[in-house]
């Protein structure tokens, strides 16, 4: 039996605007973490492609902020519960990265400095729906919040936008991340309030 | 595994902090260092769960007293430190916890460092000394942000004068009392060396605070020739969502 | 590239968590390290709670000995991170009342 604790509400605040099932709203930006935060140094930083065969592309951090970027405004929606709307970003599009690259694979996993991992379709990285952000809020982005560059799939649970990104591997088949393996949902549409696997 | 207990007593120890006194029907008995989950259900169902050490010695009245520190962004603190009333019930998990304790079996000479709100297990330590009536002597080394900050100071005051059981030392990192005689600032070794115990006596020590006071303190320990069995740890943290 | 931000906890922190599953208490386990093999308390290793899962981690190699996930009703743990645990049989919880 449940005992319900007088007077307490918790963190949660009431939104008038429209929300995923399940989620409330934060003005905070909540640092989440499966290990250390990795420290960078930008004459170390790099990113890649690859497929199974080896690397088909590679960006130090010069040639990559060479690459058109563009500023955008997302909503974020962490399987936590908490979403942050109205974020501001600047960031290269996946579609940048992607371009003209000749591929037949169906699936990506995107892997960090550090050693986590997240899978998702190729097609969601792509069609300006993903972005390898570098900066956040006007601001260069912070370690904590996977700076130096982090990747950002906003129509996906947070946990999809991995920080410290450092490459995507290209895949025939898909293969689980590191949340993914352990009983959180394989795609993790938050409309569809898809956190855990089997749901 | 949930049982819950009802709030008897609450007592400010100073400004943030406050002692929980819980009644726990068949409470098993705990030992002192362990510590308890604290769970917290809104009507909707949202729950919150944050671990608390248990402050009171050993007792066989199935007493839990708990002291907690509101931390200013915290979710659970304040309403515990400020909402709880006498007869709302909490909702505990535990005791838990079997290598951060002391039992009064135990004679070898014991050296405590708490930092901040890390005082809490070491003081169900030296409350279950005192209850037991152990003759192990004990060191504290007591380190908070200034001097308002101190936990349970008349408590440890009578337990530590002349002849008493525990050996106490207080140092501070931001504000001195007047005429301190050392300034404000991290434990450093020369600290270890004037305060702790000699490490060939082979004392059993343990380090409670924020991680980076853990970090540090026992370090110096490790350093100053404590070995690394020797050297008990548990870290607090927020484990709310952080900023 | 290891962090120097002591934003972890320690294995005690994750104990109330583990008392689902382990009658016996995990704080005071010997764990050896798949990656490093280095043996160690489970109280000593370093402890991210503050996300989806628990992720415990080696104090000399920073490699994940376990993980564990609440979803709903299941409860997901992964241990390959450690080749053996060992755990003191007299340390049991006070689970059963």
């Amino acid at each position: 039996m449940d005992i319900v604790s007088r007077g307490f509400s918790g963190r949660r605040s009431a939104a008038d605007v429209k929300l995923p099932p399940g989620q409330y709203l934060t003005t905070d930006f909540p640092v989440l973490s499966a290990g250390p935060t990795p420290h960078v140094p930008l004459d170390q930083w790099e990113f890649t492609i690859e497929d199974g065969t080896g690397v088909l592309r590679r960006w130090n951090w010069k040639s990559f902020r060479d690459l058109p970027a563009e500023t955008f405004r997302v909503d974020l929606h962490c399987v936590t519960r908490w979403s942050k709307l109205g974020t501001s970003w600047e960031g290269v599009p996946l579609d940048t990265l992607l371009a003209d690259l000749k591929t037949d694979a169906s699936h990506a996993l995107a892997h960090s400095y550090g050693d986590y991992t997240t899978n998702l379709p190729l097609s969601d990285l792509m069609k300006k729906q993903a972005w390898v952000a570098f900066r956040f809020d006007g601001k260069d982005l912070a370690p904590e919040h996977g700076g130096p560059a982090r990747l950002l799939v906003p129509h996906l649970y947070l946990w999809k936008s991995a920080k410290w990104v450092r490459g995507i591997t290209l895949m025939h088949q898909d293969k689980p991340g590191f949340w993914e393996s352990l009983g959180y949902h394989n795609y993790g549409d938050p409309w569809r309030e898809q956190r855990y696997s089997g749901e | 595994m949930w049982r819950p207990g009802t709030v008897v007593v609450l007592h400010d120890e100073t400004a943030t902090a406050r002692t929980i006194t819980l009644e726990v029907p068949d409470w098993p008995g705990h030992v002192a260092g362990q510590h308890v989950d604290v769970r917290l259900t809104a009507t909707d169902g949202y729950s919150a769960v944050r671990s608390y050490s248990i402050a009171s010695a050993p007792n066989t009245e199935g007493r839990v007293e708990l002291t907690v520190e509101r931390l200013a962004n915290g979710e659970v603190s304040p309403y515990l430190t400020q909402e709880v009333a006498i007869g709302d019930r909490l909702e505990l998990r535990g005791p838990i916890g079997g290598w951060f304790v002391w039992r009064t079996q135990q004679t070898e000479p014991i050296q405590l460092i708490a930092g901040g709100s890390g005082i809490v297990p070491l003081m169900a330590m030296i409350r279950s000394r005192v209850a037991a009536a152990s003759i192990a002597p004990f060191r504290l080394l007591y380190s908070v942000r200034e001097p308002g900050a101190v936990l349970y100071r008349d408590e440890l005051e009578a337990l530590s004068n002349h002849g008493q059981p525990v050996n106490l030392t207080y140092t501070y990192t931001r504000a001195v009392p007047k005429d301190w005689p050392r300034p404000p600032g991290r434990i450093d070794a020369a600290l270890i060396a004037t305060s702790t115990w000699p490490s060939n006596l082979v004392p059993t020590c343990y380090v409670c605070g924020p991680t980076a006071f853990v970090e540090n303190a026992a370090g110096l320990l490790s350093d100053y020739g404590n070995s690394a069995d020797k050297i008990r740890t548990e870290r607090f943290g927020p484990t709310g969502d952080r900023k | 590239m290891s962090s120097h931000s002591y934003d972890y906890l320690d294995g005690n922190a994750a104990a109330g968590e583990l008392s689902k599953i382990f009658a016996l208490d995990v704080t005071a386990a010997e764990g050896q390290c798949a990656h490093c093999g280095a043996t160690k308390r489970f109280a000593e290793a370093h402890l991210y709670m503050r996300g989806p899962g628990v992720v415990a981690r080696c104090v000399v190699c920073e490699h994940v000995l376990l993980r564990l996930v609440n979803v709903r009703q299941r409860v997901f743990l992964d241990m390959s991170g450690m080749t053996y645990w060992s755990l003191d049989t007299s340390l049991l919880h006070q689970i059963s009342r």
